[in-house]
């Protein structure tokens, strides 16, 4: 097959052989041990764990460890590319540094208040608010999602699916202890309410969650806190 | 927050605004006739005069967003030409209100 890979320098061409349940990253794993060991590329644990083997496959946001070339090849041919929205370092490698200063911007750091002296904290896995945590927690910050929102595109500050995902999450931990500053952060331009509701985060991500459902969450958080008179 | 505020009355003056046009006209009134019906009245003046400032307070925050995202336009300057073009709205809007209502 023919593998169109985006250099730092633009397209090259590699011809590839076909293998049975043969990944993307199998691919360009072939191309860098075979074919050009100069080709930059991330992974780390090939089963669809880590996150880290996030790229642009035919145009589209993907795990390449979790793509099987059978389902992607289009006319004997694959594209792969950088991920979108984020500044390239070399190839296929992307830096993640803004990416992960968005979750810290969005507060995703939890901070509760006991002590290892003190007893675990109770939640009811049926309880409401642990539910809808559970609904995002599975969160392993692969950026398929920050990679596939227009909106990031046209505006470079706004927080993004994965980091308000997060804050979502927290918002809905009993424990935390931020969550009025959390909201502050969320909702200014740059936060949940500069969604557009493409849903393209929900549509790509591997894991199938939905963070286009926990920004919804946040937008209506942040309207009862204000009406609250809370923000 | 104000858009969406501004979005849920909006959504009920327009379904009102154009039951009211199907409602006039229905029996081929002419403006002049329209104009005799709802001139001095004191609730579609009020009726319309929320609806111009529901729009007021809507399409600059939308623009914003426009100005932001497609034409890469931030700052002070952007946020200024919106608030003019608020006051255009509101002038033009309640010019009309006046017209035909007060």
């Amino acid at each position: 097959m023919k593998v169109l890979v985006k250099r730092t320098a633009g397209y090259q061409e590699f011809e590839v052989p076909r293998e049975p349940s043969q990944t993307v990253l199998d691919v360009v794993t072939y191309i860098q041990r075979k074919l050009d060991p100069t080709l930059a590329y991330r992974f780390a644990c090939r089963v669809g764990m880590c996150g880290s083997c996030a790229m642009t496959v035919n145009g589209v946001p993907r795990w390449t460890c979790r793509t099987h070339v059978d389902r992607v090849l289009e006319k004997e041919t694959i594209t792969v590319a950088p991920l979108r929205n984020l500044p390239v370092i070399r190839d296929l490698v992307v830096d993640m540094g803004e990416f992960f200063d968005k979750w810290a911007r969005a507060k995703g750091q939890f901070r509760g208040e006991q002590t290892r002296r003190d007893d675990f904290a109770k939640v009811s896995p049926s309880s409401g608010n642990r539910r809808q945590a559970d609904a995002g927690i599975e969160c392993i910050g692969c950026a398929v999602c920050y990679s596939a929102c227009d909106v990031v595109k046209w505006n470079p500050d706004y927080l993004g699916p994965a980091a308000l995902n997060r804050a979502w999450t927290l918002i809905n931990d009993v424990r935390e202890t931020r969550n009025l500053e959390r909201l502050r952060a969320v909702a200014g331009d740059a936060g949940c309410h500069a969604c557009h509701t493409h849903v393209s985060c929900t549509e790509r991500c591997p894991k199938g969650l939905s963070p286009t459902a926990s920004i919804a969450g946040l937008k209506r958080a942040v309207a009862k806190a204000l009406v609250k008179g809370e923000l | 927050m104000a858009q969406r505020a501004s979005a849920a009355v909006l959504a009920v003056c327009v379904t009102v605004h154009l039951f009211t046009i199907v409602y006039a006209v229905r029996g081929g009134l002419s403006a002049q006739e329209i104009l005799e019906r709802t001139r001095g009245s004191v609730a579609w003046f009020a009726f319309y005069s929320l609806f111009v400032l529901a729009v007021t307070v809507h399409v600059p925050i939308g623009l914003r967003s426009v100005c932001t995202e497609w034409l890469r336009w931030r700052g002070r300057s952007r946020d200024f030409a919106l608030l003019l073009f608020a006051a255009l709205l509101a002038w033009a809007g309640m010019r009309a209100v006046v017209g035909v209502f007060a």
